[in-house]
């Protein structure tokens, strides 16, 4: 082999690096592909634990409303103290309620329920499913003549879009609710008017779906992620810290990346 | 019953070389070797848990590694296995882990599922533990639930990866009594690894020596104790000088 091409030479790692990198995402991205379409199929065809989805619901969507109602109407009173200094500057108190509504609907809502609860439940979701991995129990169902993907991965899927999508429907209705009263107290805007910016016409329908057809984009990519780092695991305790730490970068860097793509796409 | 030809396998080095192997019908077969020479790798290979390079896996005349997945998932619900690291589901009770294969494989009330479960714990000795979780459970604790979970489906073909690794003697003779029991009520065809020789060798049939990756014995369990190959005679009475 020439000087030129061998592996060792050090004029070709920073290509190597590149492809090397390029083959993993291209791994990532393959595995979750793979892993949609093995979740379409029993889905289609209502193959999934019923029992699983029950618990996964609970444990991710009932045990998370308090961190999404603290975030959520801390969220609202942060627009405020933002926009306090232009809204007294000209005087703007009935476009608060506008301000807020659209900021909350079409973006933060969405995106700041999906980012903080992709650390609580990707995150756990990773470690559980790949803790399992390393411990032999995925093993240990496909033994016992128990498919996982129906049994594990379609309920935890379900449980997180699911999750994702009222969050943030609960969240963006907090989040109005601690944007109005914070333009109360700081800037004392009267509730009425605030919520008659929210209903004046400038705000509709459109943007609620907006945000919440967002929602559903970032639990999909959240489910995917956490499900096949977390089925992907390897390597013992090291391989479960390695996969969730995966699972929360690509997860942050696929919101955002899909929510410039689907805003790009539906306006 | 259990027929492995030419089974080859690699994790970035070779892990199996070509292992025959042979399980006659209801035969109580223990499988021996030192640490990392491919025993439970045999295993997984056995339940189609990994697949090899080469060979074949033929279980009642039928090759499990070319089997269609729906059939090898109707295969699978005829074979026990207890795993290494016991396997147990973190999430669910030690009931729950019992009833698991029962409530899925088998068509029982819920009242025979629980008289079963607490015949099994009793036998394992440790009868009331139905509502504890595994991560309360002490190593031969998980140990002796994984067994009861095990066997609780009384199986055709069932698949032992160390039941007895961090049992007392007392608790792991007891473990291996329970085992050939079993298999002889059932008439079970049993493969059995195990580093706790000593007490495997009372219950076995026949026996297989494991070295890199090669069986380099197969016999009666009598055969072994009288082996005159220096890797089997010094493996079987625990010598420390030989050529392991």
């Amino acid at each position: 082999m020439s000087s030129t091409t061998s592996p060792s030479n050090p004029a070709m790692a920073p290509l190597r690096a590149i492809g090397g990198s390029f083959l993993a995402a291209s791994e990532v991205v393959g595995g979750m592909g793979v892993l949609f379409g093995r979740i379409t199929t029993r889905l289609v065809r209502l193959r999934f634990d019923r029992t699983e989805l029950v618990t996964n619901m609970y444990k991710m969507g009932v045990k998370s409303l308090p961190i999404v109602i603290i975030t959520a109407i801390f969220t609202g009173g942060i627009m405020v103290i933002q926009a306090a200094p232009i809204v007294q500057r000209y005087g703007a108190q009935g476009l608060l309620g506008w301000a807020a509504g659209f900021t909350t609907l079409r973006e933060l809502g969405p995106l700041l329920t999906a980012l903080m609860l992709s650390g609580r439940i990707g995150a756990n979701n990773t470690a559980e499913l790949g803790t399992m991995v390393v411990t032999e129990q995925i093993d240990a169902l496909r033994a016992l003549a128990i498919d996982p993907i129906s049994f594990l991965i379609v309920p935890r899927f379900i449980a997180i879009v699911v999750t994702i999508f009222l969050s943030t429907v609960f969240s963006d209705a907090l989040a109005l609710i601690g944007a109005a009263y914070a333009g109360l107290a700081i800037l004392g805007v009267d509730p009425v008017v605030f919520y008659n910016g929210v209903s004046s016409g400038l705000l509709g329908v459109g943007d609620v779906f907006h945000g919440l057809t967002k929602s559903i984009v970032f639990g999909m990519i959240m489910a995917l992620s956490s499900c096949q780092f977390g089925i992907a695991t390897s390597g013992g305790a090291p391989g479960v810290g390695r996969a969730v730490n995966a699972t929360v970068v690509v997860t942050a860097a696929g919101v955002f990346v899909l929510d410039y793509l689907v805003s790009f796409a539906i306006g | 019953m259990i027929r492995l030809e030419g089974i080859s396998k690699s994790f970035e080095r070779p892990v199996l070389k070509n292992v025959d192997l042979h399980v006659p019908e209801g035969c109580l077969y223990g499988l021996i070797g030192p640490g990392a020479s491919g025993k439970s790798v045999l295993l997984k290979i056995i339940t189609a848990l990994i697949r090899p390079e080469a060979g074949k896996v033929l279980i009642g005349g039928r090759d499990v590694l070319t089997m269609p997945d729906l059939e090898l998932h109707e295969f699978r619900k005829g074979i026990g296995m207890l795993f290494q690291n016991n396997a147990l589901f973190d999430f669910m009770t030690v009931y729950e882990n019992i009833a698991f294969p029962m409530r899925r494989l088998l068509d029982l009330s819920e009242d025979e599922i629980r008289e079963r479960i607490a015949e099994r714990l009793k036998i394992v000795s440790l009868p009331g533990f139905e509502e504890r979780m595994p991560a309360g459970l002490s190593g031969g604790q998980k140990k002796r639930i994984g067994v009861a979970r095990a066997t609780v489906t009384q199986a055709p073909v069932v698949l032992y990866d160390e039941p007895a690794a961090g049992l007392d003697p007392v608790t792991s003779q007891r473990i291996f009594d329970l085992l050939r029991a079993e298999q002889q009520a059932a008439g079970a065809t049993v493969l059995m690894v195990s580093s706790d020789l000593d007490r495997m060798l009372t219950v076995t049939d026949r026996v297989g020596m494991m070295y890199r990756g090669e069986l380099i014995f197969d016999g009666t369990t009598e055969e072994a104790y009288a082996s005159s190959d220096p890797y089997v005679h010094q493996f079987v009475h625990g010598i420390p000088e030989g050529p392991l």
